[in-house]
């Protein structure tokens, strides 16, 4: 029994539900019949190469993007029906996506605390820059931050709303090692200890490793392969995450299926 | 509609506002400039006329609503345009956010900043220049009200404009107001305008409004008809604006545009 096994749950527990999901553009077939759950205190590794459709995922389950066909529901509530009510149960944090410069820390968070309509604000807002150690850039804009405190801006936008689904996608990308292991240990916490699940991704197979309880391959916009990141590669013949990750991202699509079983 | 994710839009530009100079002075200043020089120009028409037209009501009068309007469709336009700067749309448009609160927070910045300016305009026009407003009575209200929803609809407009097209596309924004003052005869009546002009012009509201001051100045008939027929194409105008955004943000998601807004386009 695997570690997500145990973790299994009703349906009640299910924070994200995509079903069939595609994503077509003239000419290409970015996301192709997606489907796959995330549930509480879940930590889900969505991986894959550059262009594989992982962003493009991300952004329809963020409701940026509307999917050709399939369906989204955040802890079961329908994206396309009630736009508002399952994005108020989840938030993110991307990389290209830094919040804005030009105003500060504590600036970003209030605003972005009203539009997530969070009640008791003030107290939420110190207490999300305490457990990110933002206090003493509370008053800096973030336009000037270095990416690590950029990174936990960012985070402490995205815990604002105590999530049911947490979005990241590269959240540890322009970070040093120290600063990496830091706000791994942070999400892993907070996955731990909150109500939330966690849709991650990762280029850094070591951080995916250890952080992800289930990952999911992604390649030409199919879920390839699904499974422990523990135990996958063993399965599959070869050595380490890493390895599994190139072979995959070089096979030829029908090989890899083919392969995935 | 919720009160908060609007509250959010406005306590963003309250912000960005109190913490740049560069933000607050647009709000009075050019306003300010134009009420000056339109002043002294009437000052001088005046004394070339003997006292027999004072232009001060019908000139500067003009030039006060006038930049009132482009005050209020600039303020949601730039309101808009503090998005498009600061890449914020993934941000915004991934949270619970409706498109409603979203127009409704710009709508309201836009109060605040055009009412700066407004009172600025008053104070110079009537303190410096002699300026009274007596003469329209309460009709100042309803021209005053068309103006500022007719500026409403242009700035959704303009931004909807922005978000279809790309941020290089914000130099389209400031030269709007510009582009119509020709048919709505803001200095000189309607009749003056060639017949296809003046089609455009009873299409657009502040028609309605200049020629209404100019009649009540000179102490001619008023037509209130002809004012409430300005003042429902300006609100028809608010909600085919609001329409036209919908459509344009349904379109930016469907093709992906507003995740990769900085590309311009998807294509």
């Amino acid at each position: 029994m695997t570690d997500s096994d145990t973790r299994a749950s009703p349906a009640a527990d299910v924070v994200l539900s995509v079903t069939e999901l595609c994503k077509h553009y003239p000419g290409i077939l970015a996301v192709d019949r997606v489907s796959f759950e995330v549930r509480r205190r879940e930590v889900v590794g969505l991986l894959g190469p550059n262009g594989a459709g992982k962003t493009t995922t991300i952004n329809m389950i963020l409701g940026v993007l509307s999917p050709s066909t399939g369906s989204v529901r955040i802890a079961g509530i329908d994206l396309a029906r009630q736009r508002a009510r399952a994005l108020a149960q989840a938030n993110f944090s991307a990389v290209y996506a830094t919040l804005p410069g030009n105003l500060t820390v504590a600036q970003n968070l209030n605003f972005f605390g009203l539009v997530y309509g969070v009640p008791g604000l003030r107290a939420r807002v110190a207490a999300v820059l305490e457990e990110f150690d933002l206090q003493h850039l509370r008053n800096t804009k973030c336009g000037v931050l270095s990416s690590g405190e950029q990174t936990r801006v960012a985070l402490a936008k995205a815990v604002l709303n105590h999530p049911r689904l947490l979005l990241l996608d590269e959240p540890t990308a322009s970070l040093d090692p120290a600063a990496a292991r830091t706000i791994r240990a942070r999400i892993r916490g907070l996955a731990a200890h909150s109500e939330c699940g966690i849709l991650w991704t990762s280029h850094n197979m070591y951080e995916v490793e250890e952080v992800c309880d289930r990952v999911l391959f992604l390649s030409r916009g199919r879920i390839l392969l699904e499974g422990d990141p523990r135990t996958l590669p063993r399965a599959h013949g070869v050595p380490t995450l890493e390895e599994l990750f190139i072979r995959l991202a070089r096979e030829p699509l029908a090989d890899a299926l083919e392969r995935a079983g | 509609m919720r009160p908060r994710p609007i509250a959010g839009i406005l306590l963003r530009q309250f912000y960005l506002i109190r913490g740049s100079p560069v933000r607050a002075l647009p709000m009075f200043a050019w306003v300010a400039i134009d009420i000056v020089v339109w002043g002294f120009i009437t000052r001088y028409l005046n004394s070339m006329s003997a006292g027999k037209f004072n232009y001060v009501p019908s000139l500067l009068g003009a030039v006060l609503m006038w930049d009132f309007f482009t005050r209020i469709m600039q303020g949601v336009s730039t309101a808009f345009l503090e998005d498009v700067w600061s890449r914020n749309f993934l941000n915004l448009f991934a949270t619970p956010l409706t498109l409603s609160e979203y127009i409704t927070g710009l709508v309201v910045t836009s109060i605040g900043t055009s009412a700066v300016g407004l009172v600025v305009m008053l104070a110079l026009a009537m303190a410096v220049f002699g300026l009274s407003f007596f003469a329209l009575g309460a009709l100042l209200v309803p021209f005053l009200l068309v103006l500022f929803c007719f500026g409403i609809a242009l700035g959704i407009l303009a931004s909807a404009l922005v978000l279809r097209l790309g941020p290089a596309s914000e130099w389209l924004v400031w030269p709007l107001p510009a582009l119509l003052s020709p048919f709505v005869g803001v200095f000189y009546p309607l009749s003056t305008l060639p017949r296809w002009m003046r089609a455009i012009g009873h299409a657009l509201p502040p028609t309605y409004v200049f020629q209404g001051m100019r009649a009540v100045l000179a102490h001619r008939p008023f037509s209130p008809g002809s004012l409430a027929l300005g003042g429902a194409i300006a609100l028809l105008d608010i909600i085919l604006a609001g329409y036209f955004f919908a459509r344009v943000f349904r379109h930016a998601v469907r093709t992906g545009l507003l995740a990769r807004y900085s590309a311009e386009s998807t294509a």
